[in-house]
């Protein structure tokens, strides 16, 4: 007959299990500590690993442990054959997997694991990836599985379009999987290059060269494909505009090709003996080979940037010898090699000239677009018609906004100008915690379009009033600009950057916010600085402009720097050039 | 054990072995109740119970057998000082099925045994009286063929005869049927391989947040079973069967919609989620009405309204939200769509309460009935009950399903409303895909005008129901007429069988089909009706697809009869079990421990056999 069933009380298993627990602990130490001393002797013999065994298997994360048993492992390689050995590490490679059962993030494991595998004299790699699988299944955001696959189809030389396949299956189960995105966008330019140059082989053979890397290889992917992801990603944030994965690979998609790597500008003065170089993105020029020739004859000269805080800069200059080129009369060329790149460029300063330079033309087309490709217009312009698509649906989604503010910019960045001002309006509603950042990106925009109206007027007056700047960027681009013009903006500080402005003769930062004057510093030919309501209040805010010999106007009035006592008498000690002082 | 008596004593006595009645016999002896649980069928779960195929054409037959109600006898001499006499009803489920009709439309032998290929129809009203006694006077001990044959030839006298007036228009038999492809699979092979399905008598999917999986999870119930997902959510639609996107990554996928409507699909269930002012704005008016407000245009429409709230055009707003935020609550917790399947059938389901009783002392007996209450005359309280073998059993209190009580003492105010079921046996899914183990719930919203709105489940062989090569089709909808008249046109349309023509080629080919009525449980009160105040009524499976309806009864029938125990704690651990004979100083012995529960669920399998051999009589 069936009998009343009991149950044990609770104090009774508590108390069990606290009995367990002790028990548990007592082994686990005896074993730690007989692994520990049978390390320090130099034993590697088979007990050794049984107790690292026992050990990692109640916890795996015992870096120790897996350092000891790796040794155990190489001295075994070397005094069993290979048979052994394979069995040996095939019993590792179950090993490690109980202990990914126990805790599938343990990097200690994983990390076993990859050694393992690399070290196997006849590997399964279909195991492997099979496992990597059933692992993904479980969570698809396990980065050290991510990272373990890499290395196995790495070694196995799985093909591309199986990989590609592969992220199909886990996007399409869950799109809000970066790790997914990702892979594709280093996937794609494997298997559908874009360039015109000859297409890689969509299977590397196992035994050949490494796959091509993405540091030699085009990050673009031809059109026919670049519109069926497009496809695709749209059905994920349609799905879920919320979702950033696809927006972030949207951008990738929707990215280009960083520019070229160049001089883009060479400019000389004869008055200063001076040459400025820009390059086409940060370099140390001290190091990369920077080589200047005037009239034939390489010269020995010295580089520095335009700041002392920047060991990168996309600005250098150099001073030459005293009396090279400060005869009018003469003509001279110059050119400057950099011999890292195998590129240069020439410029010639005439006659009669005080000043020279040589730079790209059609800047305009190239210059700022790099965050969109110039695929072709009409692509752009549906994209762009979707997303607005989306936005009727989702006003308030920023990622819409943002994305819609970015095709615009690739599209037109003058014409779209004013919608895309009232799209940085809502985005800052809509996403207050990040305003700063997008009223920062807006002023990188209003600078941007600034530069390409001045270039269209090929003027080397840069004016930017009354726009709400925050922020000040592409200053490199400014080089040549002779007069700026930042009244009525927010900003805070000229930064050190603003230093690249060598030809500045008058700057005019009327009413914002200026406290920090940190980057008019040695700008040879700057005469006036007009600085009228703003927040300068110390005289060591004004120490910079004490490096610019040319200085004689200085507008101070409305900061509160004026309401210090014997101001006048100090500044004048401070900058003995200035000679119309407004207080 | 046979020969034995029971126990004279039980607080609860327990007649039926349905869903409702499982969970109460669980709950009442998980607290320590002495339940003892009965069922005068030869199997579990009542009209809940799954059947091999083999078993299924056992359980036809005996409904088409049994008609005479058996003789009861005259128990009143077991009569006590002030007690009454209720007699329960004896007939068997004949009353809660009926209209069964069985149709096979593949050969009777393998093709190269007998070519060409023929058709065979049976046709058996077990409604219809005379074919009732047709059919029970010729019984005895003969082949499963000659069965057949006879069935066969009954069909097509009864059609004769003019009282099946819509089998007239089908043919009787196609006499070939040309089959380039794929051979299909004989009668004998599906008799052969019999044994590996699970034919469920209701067709019910588990919300994964409805109340059923939450008591399974609550009650440990949950380990004696496995459960497998519903993959995919397809709809009825224009004559084609399509998916409907109703998860994430379902919409993500879907190519059947515009970007711009998964959004809106997208938003529009987002919003679904929390109760809006707008929606309380329509409260009574159709579901549809506010559908439409929301500009989801009509492929939308349709979804929501048919695949994923599962209501019709009329139903009023409140309740269509009610039913698509359920819909999506339970999204995702285990699967891409709301749903889970017992693996084995939702014959499981009931058992596995059952052994739940079983393992707190919980008594079993098939084949063993109740056939009167002994009732208190002044306190009108049931006190003991006698039971087939006229046995007297004192109890506390009685529960039994529906079917045992008889219809004069039941309150019913409307006519008992019956479901319209079928079940088919097809070659192929109704929409082929990558994979072939697919578990599908198609929506059928109404053909027609006054025409019921279907569900059907399409199971796979991975559900361990249908055999390889084969797919499990039920087909349930509130009935109109009978369960033929109700659902073969649906059946002509969206499968091949004799009857459909053309362009039938590409449809799943309909092997072997079974129709019937069952009566639906969801109009049975537990109280009100003309029987002792601690006894209460078990309703039979409804119509709906969750089975939100039989556990808030069971829970209600538990908390009338122990007011203040907790329904279904979870139940430990077997390791913190202690057993019988088995002391506390086994503690320290773990060898021993982790041996006992095996030992115990041993000891009850084998009592369970010994219950399926008791025998009445």
């Amino acid at each position: 007959m069936h009998g009343r069933v009991k149950v044990k009380s609770s104090a009774q298993q508590e108390e069990e299990k606290r009995k367990e627990r002790e028990k548990k602990l007592k082994i686990y130490v005896a074993a730690r500590d007989a692994c520990f001393s049978k390390r320090k002797e130099g034993v590697w013999d088979d007990e050794a690993l049984q107790l690292t065994q026992q050990l990692l298997s109640s916890n795996p994360d015992f870096a120790t442990l897996w350092n000891y048993r790796r040794e155990i492992l190489m001295h075994l390689e070397t005094v069993k054959d290979e048979d052994e050995v394979q069995k040996i590490y095939e019993t590792e490679l179950s090993f490690t997997e109980s202990c990914l059962k126990m805790n599938p993030k343990s990097y200690g494991s994983w990390h076993h694991r990859g050694w393992v595998s690399a070290r196997l004299p006849r590997p399964d790699w279909a195991r492997e990836l099979s496992l990597c699988d059933r692992c993904l299944s479980l969570d698809d955001r396990n980065f050290h599985c991510w990272d373990y696959r890499r290395m196995v189809v790495k070694m196995s030389g799985v093909p591309v379009d199986q990989e590609l396949a592969f992220t199909d299956r886990l996007i399409g189960s869950n799109f809000s999987n970066y790790s997914s995105w990702h892979y594709r966008s280093t996937l794609l330019p494997l298997l559908h290059p874009g360039s015109p140059e000859p297409p890689s082989p969509c299977c590397e053979p196992p035994q050949s060269s490494p796959p091509p890397s993405p540091q030699t290889h085009s990050h673009r992917v031809c059109e026919e494909q670049l519109l069926k992801e497009y496809e695709l990603v749209q059905n994920a944030f349609f799905t879920d505009p919320n979702d950033q994965s696809a927006w972030f690979y949207y951008r990738w998609l929707l990215g280009r090709a960083e520019r070229e790597e160049m001089i883009s500008c060479v400019y000389v003065s004869r008055d200063e003996e001076r040459v400025a170089v820009v390059f086409s993105r940060p370099v140390n020029a001290q190091s990369v080979g920077l080589l200047l020739v005037l009239d034939g004859q390489p010269q020995r000269v010295e580089w520095r940037s335009v700041h002392p805080r920047f060991k990168h800069s996309p600005v250098w200059i150099c001073d030459l010898p005293p009396g090279t080129i400060n005869d009018i009369s003469n003509e001279h060329n110059l050119t400057v090699h950099w011999t890292e790149k195998h590129t240069h460029r020439d410029c010639a300063l005439y006659t009669g000239r005080n000043e020279s330079w040589c730079r790209d033309t059609a800047t305009d087309q190239e210059l700022f677009r790099s965050e969109l490709s110039v695929e072709k217009t009409s692509v752009l312009q549906s994209e762009l018609q979707s997303v607005k698509q989306l936005q009727e649906l989702e006003p308030l989604n920023k990622w819409c906004l943002l994305t819609i503010i970015l095709l615009m910019r690739a599209l037109d960045p003058l014409g779209y100008e004013k919608e895309t001002l009232a799209h940085f309006q809502t985005l800052k509603e809509v996403d207050s915690v990040r305003a700063a950042y997008y009223s920062d990106l807006c002023s990188k925009f209003m600078i941007e379009n600034t530069i390409l109206k001045m270039e269209y007027a090929e003027v080397r007056v840069f004016s930017i009033s009354d726009k709400n700047l925050t922020t000040l960027c592409h200053l490199d681009q400014l080089l040549l600009v002779t007069h700026i013009n930042l009244s009525s903006n927010q900003l805070q500080r000229l930064p050190p950057q603003f230093a690249m402005l060598q030809c500045l003769e008058v700057l005019e930062a009327d009413n914002n916010s200026i406290e920090n004057l940190e980057g008019v510093y040695h700008l040879p030919r700057l005469e006036e600085v007009l600085l009228k309501n703003n927040k300068i209040s110390t005289l060591a805010d004004l120490q910079p402009l004490a490096s610019c010999p040319k200085l004689k106007r200085l507008d101070l009035r409305g900061n509160p720097i004026t309401q210090t006592t014997n101001v006048e008498s100090e500044l004048a000690e401070l900058l003995p050039s200035v000679t119309d002082l407004l207080l | 054990m046979a020969a034995e008596d029971l126990p004279s004593e039980f607080d609860v006595v327990i007649l039926g072995t349905g869903l409702a009645e499982s969970v109460v016999a669980a709950a009442c002896s998980r607290v320590g109740q002495r339940v003892l649980h009965l069922d005068r069928r030869s199997y579990y779960a009542s009209n809940w119970a799954s059947f091999t195929f083999n078993g299924l054409l056992t359980w036809i037959q005996q409904l088409q057998e049994e008609s005479q109600p058996k003789e009861v006898p005259d128990w009143s001499s077991q009569l006590e000082e002030g007690e009454e006499l209720i007699y329960l009803s004896s007939s068997d489920s004949s009353a809660s099925i009926c209209n069964l009709q069985v149709f096979c439309y593949t050969s009777e032998e393998d093709e190269e045994e007998q070519a060409p290929d023929t058709t065979e129809e049976e046709t058996v009203r077990a409604a219809d009286e005379d074919a009732v006694q047709e059919v029970s006077e010729a019984e005895s001990a003969e082949t499963r063929e000659e069965e057949e044959r006879r069935g066969a030839d009954k069909g097509q006298a009864a059609q004769t005869a003019g009282e099946e007036p819509e089998a007239e228009s089908h043919p009787h038999a196609a006499p070939s049927q040309s089959e380039p492809a794929k051979k299909k699979l004989s009668y004998a092979q599906l008799v052969k391989e019999g044994r590996r399905f699970n034919i469920d008598l209701v067709s019910k999917l588990m919300y994964s947040r409805g109340s059923l999986v939450d008591l399974l999870i609550k009650s440990n119930v949950s380990r004696y079973a496995e459960f497998k997902n519903v993959t995919r959510i397809l709809t009825y639609r224009h004559g084609n069967v399509e998916q409907v996107p109703c998860s994430r990554a379902d919409v993500f996928a879907s190519r059947q919609l515009s970007v711009v409507e998964k959004r809106k699909l997208m938003r529009f269930l987002t919003s679904c989620v929390e109760e809006t002012e707008e929606q309380t704005a329509y409260n009574g008016r159709p579901y549809l009405d506010f559908l439409c407000d929301q500009q989801l245009g009509e492929n939308l429409q349709h979804f929501v309204l048919h695949s994923i709230a599962m209501v019709t055009a009329d139903t009023p707003t409140e309740e269509g939200l009610a039913s698509t935020r359920q819909f999506l609550r339970c999204l995702g917790r285990y699967g891409n769509t709301p749903f889970l399947f017992p693996v084995y059938g939702l014959g499981e389901i009931p058992q596995c309460f059952c052994r739940m009783c079983a393992v707190f002392g919980g008594i079993y007996c098939l084949r063993h009935s109740v056939h009167c209450l002994l009732v208190d005359k002044h306190t009108n309280r049931c006190k003991a009950v006698i039971d087939s073998r006229g046995q007297r059993i004192s109890c506390s209190h009685f529960v039994a399903e529906a079917s045992y009580v008889g219809a004069e003492r039941k309150k019913v105010a409307t006519p008992t409303r019956f479901l319209s079921r079928a079940v088919l046996i097809t070659d192929s899914s109704v929409l082929a895909s990558d994979s072939e183990q697919q578990v599908s719930v198609v929506t059928v919203p109404p053909i027609a005008a006054g025409c019921p709105a279907v569900k059907m489940v399409e199971l796979c062989p991975s559900t361990m129901t249908c055999i390889p090569g084969t797919y499990l089709v039920h087909l349930t909808c509130q009935s109109i007429g009978s369960a033929y008249q109700d659902l073969s046109p649906l059946v002509t349309r969206m499968f091949r069988t004799v009857e459909s023509h053309d362009k039938a080629e590409t449809r799943p080919a309909v092997l072997w089909c079974l129709y019937f009525n069952m009566a639906d449980g969801s109009g049975t009160e537990v109280e009100g009706h003309d029987l002792p105040s601690n006894v209460y009524v078990c309703s039979g499976p409804d119509g709906s697809l969750g089975h939100e309806h039989t556990i808030k009864q069971a829970e209600f029938i538990f908390h009338k009869i122990l007011p203040d125990e907790e329904f279904c704690p979870p139940a430990p651990n077997p390791e913190d079990i202690i057993y019988d004979g088995e002391t506390t100083a086994a503690t320290g012995d773990t060898q021993e421990e982790e041996q006992s529960p095996q030992k115990q669920e041993e000891e009850e399998e084998e009592t369970k056999e010994e219950e399926h051999l008791q025998t009445e009589e």
